[in-house]
């Protein structure tokens, strides 16, 4: 069988509270595959945003392993891990994230800078990828200038800028309205297509319906795993 | 990789122009100080070692008088008790290159429409000698001009352009005191003295024409004072104590009485002058060093209120792929283009305060490659040291901790 892109075996994680430590993932186990899209979802606080800060290489597990591409992330080093963030992983946050004194494609290029890109190069990129996201019209301008979907878009072109064959993304439409929502979507479904391996967060059934399969959370475990069913006809 | 991080480094200073000057004010300022310091101090060690060259080399001075513990019995030069033969004795001392009696003052000079107050140093060919001081064109006196108390004189350049404006000296005739003089040379330029002033403003003529024919005396045959200059600068003390012995014996002084002449080794004189404003440009540099210090810190302050500021942005360059290591770069970066830069101005500022002191106050000031590539070097390495910690401390940051951060 083939080697899966994220394996999680017995993962935990807890954070240090001043009522003590708080266990907000508890024994995950999970596989992905290439290709796959999956939706996790769950209720406010069961540890979603945990888990994928974790399978993201931002913060690490308190215990388990996580294997990602085969590797064991627990014997990587600080430069690695950023090696990995900058070229394996795709990161698209709910609140975009971009850097609001940087031009829209000086933030798609901006991933390029750190893996040492010139500037022309840098430039190409990042209007091959506005184009992609269908703001190519929009390159100078600044991101307090556009709207929320277009800003999401840009921070789509932006992690996709350095070709990761990996999407995560924390409640990417959770603060857009359900229509911007769903354009998003169809841009996570084209991206699928084109073979990346997504992993979304939501927990609007609408957006959940766009993923292959559903993982659902609850105070720090997973509670279900399966296909999603076809919509109603 | 560089270039784009000195245009992010560039910018982020852009967006709060204020603060990036205030903080860059502390550089300019210190790098200023220290620059025109340094050019001020340099300057006057300049200064002193041109009037310590024009005044000539292992020099000695005596002037007749007394020196008492006890009060001054009879002010310097005061006394008739050097003679020209005394200049004469001493001169054929071992270790002596020349001596020379002088008779110094002033007088009103005459060529044509013109009219000139200036010095007159009545003296004879030695004199000469033991200030390294030539004839550039014409001729200089000679002994026998002394012995017969010739009407002639050599003309210093600041003298000469007085009187002559652009006409040629040598061979007019001008007027001291009623008494025709025919000027027989010009004197190479000498500069300042050690005590400011102007030596080529001056007219040397025979001793005796100045004791008998300008100045008169009550007493011929004695001087006011007298200029030696030793062979070498080692054997100075030892000639000094040769020429008191020599001149205590000369004027019959017995064991227990107060020599009746001033001696001095005006060399030794020159030399801790020129020790003393070494140090004294070494001190002004110091103290202007501590204000670059200042501004260092000042950067680090500033430096350190960024980091914090731009916390979340940290955390989202990091999520991007960017390491330790570029989170490092970034900051530093910024530090120093702040410091270089304020670095830069500061140069320009100190440079024509350089300028400006030397315009309105007239003391020589100079500007070293020396001293603006150490005002640089060091702005450098503030930049450098008072940038580190800060952005040591953006680039340790954890990713997830720094993207929480509201
Ligand atoms: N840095 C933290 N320190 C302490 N507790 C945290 C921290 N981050 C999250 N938690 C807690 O862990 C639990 C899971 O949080 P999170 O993963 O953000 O859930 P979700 O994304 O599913 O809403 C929550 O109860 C939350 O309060
Ligand atoms: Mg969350």
């Amino acid at each position: 069988m083939k080697e899966p892109v994220i394996r999680i075996e017995e993962l935990g994680k807890s954070y240090q509270t001043s009522a003590g430590e708080f266990p907000a993932l508890k024994s995950v186990n999970l596989s992905i595959t290439s290709g796959e899209f999956v939706a996790i979802m769950g209720p406010s606080g069961s540890g979603k945003s945990t888990f994928m800060n974790i399978l993201g290489c931002l913060d690490k597990p308190s215990t388990g392993r996580y294997f990602l591409n085969g590797s064991s992330i627990a014997e990587l080093g600080k430069d690695e891990l950023a090696l990995l963030r900058n070229r394996t992983i795709g990161f698209v946050f709910q609140g975009f994230n971009l850097l609001p004194r940087m031009s829209i494609a000086e933030n798609v290029a901006l991933p390029l800078i750190y893996c040492g890109l010139e500037h022309e190069e840098r430039r190409n990129r990042a209007r091959e990828l506005l184009s992609k996201v269908g703001l190519a019209s929009h390159a100078e301008s600044m991101p307090n200038k556009i709207s929320g979907g277009q800003q999401q878009r840009v921070a789509i072109a932006r992690a996709l800028v350095n070709r990761p064959r990996l999407i995560l993304a924390d409640e990417p439409t959770g603060n857009l309205d359900s229509k911007t929502g769903q354009e998003i979507m169809s841009l996570f479904d084209e991206l699928n297509h084109e073979g990346i391996t997504i992993i979304l967060v939501t927990h609007e059934e609408d957006i959940a319906r766009h993923a292959k399969r559903q993982v659902r959370f609850l105070d720090g475990r997973i509670i279900s795993d399966e296909l999603t069913r076809e919509t109603m006809p | 990789m560089m270039l784009a991080m000195l245009g992010e480094a560039w910018r982020a200073m852009g967006t709060n122009r204020l603060r990036t000057f205030l903080t860059m004010l502390g550089m300019v300022i210190g790098v200023g100080a220290v620059v025109l310091m340094m050019a001020i101090g340099q300057g006057a060690q300049y200064a002193i070692k041109q009037s310590i060259s024009s005044m000539g080399s292992n020099l000695f001075i005596l002037l007749a008088g007394h020196t008492s513990s006890g009060g001054v019995r009879s002010g310097s030069g005061g006394a008739h008790t050097l003679t020209v033969d005394d200049a004469e004795a001493i001169a054929e001392l071992p270790g002596i290159q020349a001596a020379a009696p002088v008779h110094p003052g002033s007088a009103q000079v005459i060529y044509g429409p013109n009219n000139w107050n200036t010095a007159i140093i009545g003296t004879t060919p030695a004199y000469l000698d033991a200030r390294s001081w030539t004839v550039t064109s014409g001729s200089a006196f000679t002994d026998s001009d002394v012995r017969s108390a010739t009407r002639i004189a050599l003309i210093g350049k600041t003298a000469a352009e007085n009187l002559f404006g652009d006409e040629d000296p040598v061979g007019k005739t001008i007027r001291i005191r009623q008494s025709p003089f025919v000027i027989l040379g010009t004197l190479s330029v000498k500069g300042q003295s050690m005590d400011g002033r102007d030596q080529d403003d001056t007219l040397i003529i025979p001793l005796t024409t100045a004791q008998r024919q300008v100045f008169g005396t009550d007493f011929p045959g004695s001087v006011r004072m007298i200029m030696a200059q030793a062979t070498t600068q080692e054997i100075m003390p030892s000639v000094e104590k040769d020429m008191t012995a020599l001149l205590r014996q000369r004027h019959r002084l017995r064991e227990g009485m107060d020599n009746d002449f001033f001696l001095r080794n005006l060399t030794a004189v020159a030399n801790s002058a020129a020790e003393s404003t070494r140090i004294m440009s070494m001190l002004l540099g110091a103290i202007a060093s501590v204000s670059l210090l200042v501004g260092g810190i000042g950067i680090m302050n500033i430096m350190l209120v960024s980091v914090t500021e731009r916390t979340r942005e940290i955390g989202i360059r990091m999520a991007i792929g960017a390491r330790e290591r570029d989170i490092l770069m970034q900051f530093l970066l910024e530090a120093i283009i702040i410091s270089v830069v304020g670095c830069l101005i500061g140069l320009l500022l100190g440079i024509s305060g350089a300028l400006l002191v030397e315009m309105f106050t007239g003391t020589s000031v100079i500007i070293s490659f020396g001293s603006v590539a150490v005002a640089f070097g060091v702005a450098a390495t503030v930049g450098i040291f008072f940038g580190f910690y800060p952005a040591r401390k953006a680039a340790q940051l954890d990713p997830i901790e720094a993207l929480r951060y509201q």
